[in-house]
């Protein structure tokens, strides 16, 4: 289950991304099974899910919020809390994991200063342990936003950091 | 007519490793040299062998490039493009031998290809390409010269058998479906099962990467055989290539009226949509998956009523997996009786595995069902790398179970593989070797499996719990004896009691790990030490006296816990190791041990 962590930043959202989301929302209000979609584009818009766009979402859809609340939370790729500029993701399917997956997060987390799933103070970086995305070949795999680094060692990491620097 | 024809890997592999910008240089050096009217460039899905990625083939030489980089394209051009040299230091090198052609190789001459047959072949992203391989042909004979319920015998006398996992026969879940009676409104869904959750496992996806077409000429042959005229793709949202290629060939199907209304003017109907997943494992259930098109919580529900009968908003539905619809229209084109020469008795025709982990040629297979484990591991995926011995194959993902050695010649098929304490599963297949702890890789599972419970009953969720707990204590070297009767008993009642696939599969990769390397948790609570180095609890690394002080340990520990002078021994700050073992593998004086 999804670890529910609240964010404490205020909400800034434009009124082109309400306009966009409001012309969504009347689009999905008559597709069946209509609510992931409309979180889908959601997160896609804002980079997560504040609690001003879920009720927003649950007037749309004429959902409750509870509800609008309980699929949020139920999904893992939902997040309540921005994101940081760049968002590390170290794979954590079984390949990777076989191959040392576990010892780029404890690395990450040292180097960061936070835990997976934190953000640091500045909003520049965030990390996150990700299911199986896929690349087995390249295992163990890293991403920072969306580039991807294959066969990654604990060594290599000062080097990809500094990229972001 | 184009003197060559290169294809260049498209997969999330090679994608990964920078495939698309091998394409654009391609691209750019063949319009410089000026011959664009002679070259055709083509992206294709993965080729399989996503080990020696970015993959590029260039016909009609066929030769088989691999590690190839954005640097090596102009070469490529003027050498093999323009001048007909082949490149030889680019050509993908068999154990040393030079390969020309893809054929060639170790890697695909043990394989049978009916799943992937297009994978690698064709551009994924052009239905016209589809159509040249015998595209759509299965469709039309099925609505021009079949019943629906020849459709289904003929399935059913294939054998196919769900390529997900648990192996239901296909043809008969979609004779419950036909049988089934709708309500008043009439309606029938059919849907795709593509949210492949098992960590390791990536057929799926490369099936919807590579020939995205099979799926919904599949999907529309399931429909006309049960009468529906509505269908659902499922996919994860951890795979935006496949999503995109699928919404491309669901496109193109339109608008050559494969898709819609009155298909092909033949007064059949059947509209496809596509929906994503958000990451939740339990979704891959059959139940779970549907509850979350409907856009709720996927939590899985109680059966029966099976979703035959009460599906996707409670109307009678198939639910059939990406792998499994991939084979249907070969199987229409070619006949039951084809399909069912291949494979073993019970299991016919072929199965696709993910081979990944401890192994040389990482990638895709497909191979007859009936073939040993050892052909897959040795022949086709190469061996154990760096001359390690190999420990365990783990099949089924989270749900499965690990394969000792013993048991390498058993015939891969869906009653063998249970009969040995694993599953069949998706089609994941990871190789463990002597440095992979087996408790460790039970309690990842776990892990895994715990996180993903929805919660929804109580055997999953607290008995997840409790087995993980189990787990913790005996890798941080507080386990006893006792833990492992009361963990197997635990074990047993969650696979009864539980509601759903996830909670009742979840206890395997522990029962097979007890059952196989019991020595090994004897080890962990009896002398406290984990054999394979892994369980960081129960090991430090320290520097011995015969440190030469040549700094390299201190320069590339990622916690700087390392420290001491030039030519001076080094010691290592045990508070701030994080027990990565870089030293250890760096050192050039085997000065640094593992304890």
């Amino acid at each position: 289950m999804a670890r529910i962590k609240i964010s404490k930043v205020p909400f800034a959202g434009t009124p082109e991304q309400e306009k966009a989301l409001d012309a969504k929302l009347a689009e999905l209000k008559l597709v069946p099974g209509g609510l992931m979609p409309a979180l889908q584009f959601a997160q896609e818009l804002y980079g997560y899910l504040p609690i001003e766009v879920q009720t927003k979402i649950a007037e749309a859809l004429d959902v409750s919020l509870e509800e609008v609340f309980g699929v949020a939370t139920f999904y893992s790729q939902f997040t309540l809390s921005p994101r940081g500029k760049y968002q590390v993701s170290v794979c954590m399917g079984t390949a990777c994991y076989v191959k040392g997956a576990g010892d780029l997060v404890d690395a990450l987390k040292v180097k960061l200063g936070i835990e997976s799933g934190e953000c640091t103070d500045d909003g520049k970086f965030s990390l996150i342990e990700t299911r199986c995305i896929g690349c087995c070949g390249l295992a163990p795999v890293m991403t920072v936003n969306s580039n991807v680094y294959g066969k990654v060692t604990t060594n290599q990491l000062d080097g990809i950091m500094a990229e972001y620097k | 007519m184009y003197r060559n024809t290169v294809l260049i890997c498209g997969g999330t592999g090679c994608h990964s490793n920078h495939s698309a910008e091998i394409y654009d240089k391609f691209v750019e050096e063949i319009a410089a040299k000026g011959i664009k009217e002679d070259v055709l460039l083509v992206k294709t899905g993965c080729f399989g062998l996503c080990a020696v990625g970015p993959v590029v083939i260039i016909y009609p030489e066929g030769a088989f490039y691999s590690t190839v980089s954005v640097s090596d394209v102009p070469e490529l051009v003027s050498e093999h493009l323009i001048k007909g040299r082949l490149v030889e230091r680019l050509i993908y090198k068999d154990k040393e031998v030079v390969t020309k052609a893809l054929s060639e190789t170790n890697f695909y001459k043990s394989q049978t290809r009916v799943a992937l047959r297009n994978c690698g072949v064709i551009n994924p992203e052009d239905i016209d390409e589809y159509i040249a391989y015998d595209g759509y042909q299965a469709l039309i004979k099925v609505l021009t010269e079949m019943t629906p319920e020849e459709v289904i015998q003929t399935i059913l006398d294939s054998g196919l058998r769900g390529r997900g996992g648990a192996g239901f026969p296909t043809g008969l879940k979609w004779r419950f479906c036909r049988n089934a009676q709708p309500d008043e409104t009439g309606i029938k869904y059919v849907c795709c099962n593509a949210d492949e959750g098992d960590p390791g496992a990536f057929m799926d996806r490369s099936i919807l990467e590579g020939d995205p077409h099979a799926v919904i000429e599949a999907m529309a042959i399931a429909a006309y055989a049960i009468g529906a005229s509505q269908g659902y793709i499922y996919v994860r949202a951890e795979y935006p290539i496949a999503v995109s290629r699928m919404r491309i060939a669901i496109g193109q199907a339109k608008e050559y009226g494969l898709l819609g209304k009155n298909i092909l003017g033949l007064g059949f109907d059947f509209d496809l949509d596509i929906r994503l997943g958000s990451g939740a494992f339990v979704c891959g259930e059959e139940t779970a998956l549907m509850t979350s098109i409907e856009g709720k919580r996927g939590e899985p529900r109680p059966r029966p009523p099976f979703p035959a009968n009460k599906g996707l908003f409670a109307k009678p539905t198939v639910l059939n997996n990406v792998e499994t619809y991939a084979n249907v229209a070969q199987i229409i084109l070619k006949g039951p009786e084809w399909f069912a020469s291949m494979g073993t008795e019970k299991s016919k025709g072929t199965k696709v595995f993910a081979l990944g982990g401890k192994i040389v040629n990482t990638g895709l297979v497909e191979i007859p069902m009936g073939t040993t484990l050892r052909t897959v591991i040795e022949d086709i995926g190469g061996g154990i790398p760096n001359g390690k011995k190999f420990k365990a194959a783990q099949t089924g993902g989270p749900s499965g179970g690990c394969i000792p050695a013993q048991h390498m010649d058993v015939p891969i098929d869906f009653e063998n593989l249970a009969a040995i304490g694993s599953i069949m599963g998706s089609g994941g297949l990871i190789v463990m070797d002597e440095d992979n702890c087996m408790v460790d890789i039970a309690k990842f599972f776990l892990l895994f499996t715990k996180d993903e419970s929805c919660g929804k009953c109580t055997p999953c969720r607290i008995g997840t719990t409790r087995l993980l707990e189990y787990l913790d204590k005996i890798t941080s070297g507080k386990g006893e004896l006792s833990d492992l009767d009361e963990m197997e008993k635990l074990c047993y009642y969650i696979k009864d009691n539980a509601l759903c696939g996830l909670g009742q599969t979840a206890p395997n990769p522990v029962l097979s790990t007890l059952r196989y390397f019991r020595d090994e948790y004897i080890a962990h609570i009896v002398d406290k030490k984990c054999p394979a180095g892994v369980c960081k609890a129960l090991l430090s690394y320290e520097i011995l006296d015969t440190c030469k002080g040549c700094t390299l340990c201190a320069r590339n520990c990622p916690v700087n816990a390392i420290s001491g002078a030039v030519k001076q021994v080094h010691k290592i700050d045990q508070s701030k190791c994080i027990k990565c073992g870089v030293c250890m593998d760096k050192c050039k004086f085997k000065a640094i041990v593992r304890k």
